[in-house]
């Protein structure tokens, strides 16, 4: 455990291999919720705050419970258990502390349960820090780690959107292009620049 | 034997969220009153801020508290007011629907001083000299008011002037505000005559500009049998506590600025 380690954590989970743009996971809310800077931002940080509650939570599952019974092969299964207990223990808390936010957040919140990039990030943990059913050096703390830097590449990728979306607004998009299918298009350029962080391999 | 500890664990994972979860949702049970989804359910969901509160949610939490009544919504039917007021068990006051009104008939009629290329929009395009129009009161026909409507009542048309759909306005104001050259106004719908101007240029200026603009001509004035019209400042000013929509001014209005709808 060092903070070399750390860091490439961290470069490689925001740009070069980002949750939206290079690894295609979460894109549902990548589309329907990047119209607008605030709701976009509010959605990020709701997923990155799962994210890592569900990287720390599947990592003591998968380590204390699934691994000493031989039991690996349940790990979809039950991170999906995982991930749905915890989106509904935060849609109660937050329903009860933030009436304002809940409201805000409406049905996606919800929706967190089914975005790809919550379980995407627990497998992914499992599959980099474990290895031959063993977990590395710091494992835990990678594992934290890295849910809080996949929320980042998240935000990022988000706000990149809404950004240019927001912009978009006070432009002329031809008709059959307006909405979706120019954000659309905008997604693959986005995704294709992201792409340069891994290098060109011929 | 494996099979029984994999059934075991799920089994046990399964319970103990069970178990959390219900125990949660004791812990961070929220009360909410059964008239709020009713009444929230039954209000447009436009959320357009007429009444004064944050969206239609906060308009249903405030009739519930009393702070605000039925009447207070300018966008629902009196049907669904009723049915509303029937809820709470309160009454609803009568109250006259408005229609926004535009007061410029210029459009295609007006002329043009330069050509407008940037975004296609009115308050930018106002930042520029006021506008492409030669009339600085007039119409810029870049549908700002279209967007800003909630309704989608308002739509351009082919003379490049934005068109109120009667049915569809539910006089929440939004273009009214919405339009950088205050060209809108909520006039009751019993009244059907309107000024379709808002020049206070002199009629020799206006004709130079525009065909279809007030030239305080001043015959609605003399045409007027009830001392409901009057030219202030170039331009003719309706009296609606006077007018009883006769139609005798637009009769004799020479640019057809006078309108009725």
């Amino acid at each position: 455990m060092n903070l070399h380690e750390f860091l490439s954590i961290f470069i490689s989970a925001v740009f070069i291999y980002n949750v939206i743009l290079s690894r295609f996971l979460g894109l549902c809310p990548f589309v329907a919720i990047s119209k607008e800077t605030k709701p976009a931002f509010a959605m990020s940080a709701a997923v990155t705050f799962v994210i890592t509650a569900s990287s720390a939570v599947t990592w003591v599952i998968y380590r204390f419970l699934l691994l000493p019974f031989n039991l690996a092969y349940l790990r979809t299964l039950s991170f999906v258990l995982v991930i749905a207990a915890l989106v509904q223990l935060i849609e109660m808390i937050i329903r009860k502390v933030s009436p304002a936010l809940y409201r805000a957040f409406g049905i996606y919140l919800t929706l967190i349960t089914t975005n790809c990039a919550v379980l995407g990030a627990a497998v992914l943990n499992i599959d980099m820090f474990f290895v031959k059913g063993k977990p590395v050096v710091g494992s835990f703390y990678y594992s934290l780690f890295q849910g809080v830097c996949m929320g980042l590449g998240y935000t990022l990728a988000m706000l990149i959107m809404s950004g240019i979306r927001e912009r978009l607004e006070f432009c002329k998009v031809p008709r059959a292009l307006h909405n979706f299918p120019i954000a659309f298009i905008i997604a693959s350029v986005l995704s294709l620049s992201f792409m340069g962080f891994n290098g060109f391999k011929f | 034997m494996e099979i029984i500890s994999a059934v075991a664990i799920l089994g046990f994972l399964g319970l103990v969220f069970g178990i959390g979860l219900a125990f949660a949702s004791k812990k961070f049970s929220v009360h909410l009153d059964p008239k709020l989804e009713q009444v929230q359910h039954l209000l447009p969901g436009g959320n357009c801020g007429a009444c004064g509160n944050p969206g239609c949610f906060g308009f249903a939490e405030s009739l519930l508290k009393g702070s605000n009544n039925v009447d207070d919504c300018r966008v629902c039917s009196e049907e669904i007011k009723e049915k509303i007021a029937g809820i709470l068990g309160v009454s609803v006051g009568k109250q006259a629907k408005k229609i926004a009104l535009l007061h410029c008939g210029g459009g295609v009629k007006a002329r043009d001083k330069y050509i407008y290329d940037g975004v296609h929009d009115c308050v930018s395009a106002n930042m520029v000299l006021g506008g492409q129009k030669a009339c600085v009161f007039a119409c810029l026909g870049f549908a700002t008011c279209v967007k800003a409507c909630p309704f989608g009542a308002i739509s351009i048309s082919a003379d490049g002037l934005p068109v109120v759909d009667k049915d569809k306005c539910r006089s929440c104001g939004k273009c009214v505000s919405a339009c950088p050259k205050k060209l809108f106004s909520l006039v009751d719908s019993s009244h059907s005559v309107y000024v379709g101007c808002s020049s206070h240029d002199t009629g020799k200026n206006v004709r130079a500009v525009c065909s279809a603009g007030c030239i305080a001509c001043r015959l609605c004035e003399k045409a007027c049998k009830f001392d409901a019209i009057h030219v202030v400042d170039n331009l003719a000013v309706i009296d609606y506590n006077k007018c009883t929509s006769c139609g005798e001014c637009v009769k004799v209005c020479p640019n057809k600025t006078l309108k009725t709808r």
